[in-house]
């Protein structure tokens, strides 16, 4: 198996920030909340990106459900990272919760939560993976839970290290978790980032930046929540998700519904 | 609806599922929502290329699809498949050529009663790397009665429609998925 050969990156941070800039500027105003699928700083969306706008279509039934998933499909243990090996994963212990709604801030529950993520020293261990940084023996950075009656989830990780890329010379992502969801309906279903407060790698990312409201960046942004700390053992990040799409009409959980 | 919509809650961004997903969102038996050779099984595959044309190794499709009654599956067991649930939705990422593989059955028209002039399709999400956001489309049925009176279906250009439609062979169905170029599939939002 052999990985595509790249070229190596000539611009510099320095330019790629020139650009972020200049349509940062150019999109005052529009408060676009979803990020720029045409975004020529992200250097692998210039030929992925549709360069139609997409049609409106009035959803079929079955668009209006959601795939299910159940006790089945998920052991509960897969929700804590730090047990796949013999021994604890290095680095900062952090519990990540928080709530999935849907755009009426009803709960959706029993619903699938993946999150894949970096070690704490910024390697996954994806085998296409070049980052030379320690691979670690009890650490896969990979989790599965189910929502609860609230919507919430909660896993139990490692803090991930940022990383570097071939994007530009000196490209390197931000610390994320990346997260997949399942709404209500299929329309909801949603592919994101987790980012961490504060990083000095946000104003120089591309995939952060695509989205170009700073107000749509926070909300990927989770909030050190003091009471989701245990003393003594982990620090805690909170972070509600919001799944917007049309569904089906929503019915009142009724007594004896799980 | 019973409760009007109040969009009091603003979404949710979406960002690329990049370039790391392959050691944790793909798993055993993701796109086989029926066992491959079994009866009334087909092979729906395809696919995904870029604006220049060329192969992406590293998309995940979904599909979401009603069983071959035209019900909406609500069965668990997606992640660990029986052998005999039939769960709706599937997953598979594409290989090293860009192409995918599922194996499932025929969907039955979702709208039975309610509106008949609705195909039958499979819904479709695609993430890749390079792709900031999630695209939907939906892939219809060749030469199915009910293309002709489909909303969506009727409501586009010719080429529009042929980017839908996918095409028999002789396991199944292919489709073929463009981000980009001459042949871009139809993506769609949904109202
Ligand atoms: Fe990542």
């Amino acid at each position: 198996m052999t990985a595509p050969t790249k070229k190596p990156p000539v611009e510099t941070q320095a330019d790629l920030s020139a650009e972020i800039a200049k349509i940062e500027a150019d999109s005052e105003g529009r408060n676009v909340r979803q990020p720029l699928l045409d975004y020529p700083p992200y250097r692998s969306s210039i030929l992925r990106h549709p360069t139609k706008d997409p049609r409106h279509a009035d959803p079929e039934t079955i668009e209006l459900w959601s795939p299910c998933f159940g006790h089945s499909d998920v052991d509960p243990l897969e929700a804590d990272l730090t047990i796949a090996g013999s021994n604890e994963p290095i680095g900062e212990r952090i519990t990540v919760s928080g709530r999935v709604l849907d755009g009426e801030g009803r709960p959706v529950r029993n619903q699938l939560v993946e999150i894949w993520q970096s070690n704490s020293a910024g390697r996954y261990i994806h085998k296409h993976e070049q980052h030379p940084a320690p691979l670690d023996p009890n650490f896969t950075g990979v989790g599965r839970c189910l929502t609860d009656d609230e919507g919430r989830y909660r896993f139990q990780t490692i803090k991930p290290g940022p990383y570097p890329w071939g994007n530009h010379i000196n490209a390197w992502r931000p610390a994320h978790i990346h997260f997949s969801l399942f709404g209500r309906a299929f329309t909801q279903r949603l592919i994101t980032q987790m980012y961490f407060p504060s990083d000095p790698l946000f104003a120089l990312d591309p995939i952060y930046q695509s989205i170009t409201s700073q107000q749509a960046r926070d909300a990927l942004v989770a909030t050190y929540d003091h009471d989701l700390s245990t003393p003594g053992y982990s620090m805690g990040y909170s972070w509600d998700i919001v799944l917007t799409g049309p569904s089906r009409t929503w019915t009142e959980p009724e007594e004896g519904d799980l | 609806m019973s409760t009007p919509a109040k969009n009091s809650q603003s979404p949710t961004p979406g960002q690329t599922i990049g370039p790391f997903f392959g050691y944790a969102l793909p798993y055993e038996g993701d796109a086989d929502l029926v066992p491959p050779g079994s009866p009334g099984s087909i092979r729906l595959h395809g696919w995904v290329y870029d604006g220049a044309g060329n192969p992406i190794p590293d998309a995940l499709i979904e599909i979401w699809q009603t069983d071959a009654e035209g019900n909406v599956p609500q069965a668990e067991g997606s992640l660990h498949r029986d052998g005999w649930t039939f769960t709706g939705w599937g997953r598979a990422a594409t290989d090293l050529n860009g192409h995918y593989t599922f194996s499932t059955v025929l969907p039955g028209a979702s709208e039975k009663g309610k509106a008949p002039s609705a195909a039958p399709s499979f819904g479709v999400t695609v993430f890749a790397r390079g792709l900031l956001d999630k695209l939907h489309t939906r892939i219809y049925l060749p030469e199915h009665a009910a293309n002709a009176g489909d909303p969506l279906l009727v409501s586009l250009s010719e080429d529009e429609r042929a980017t839908l439609v996918a095409t028999a062979d002789a396991t199944g169905l292919r489709f073929d998925i463009h981000l980009q170029g001459d042949r871009e599939t139809t993506f769609l939002t949904y109202r």
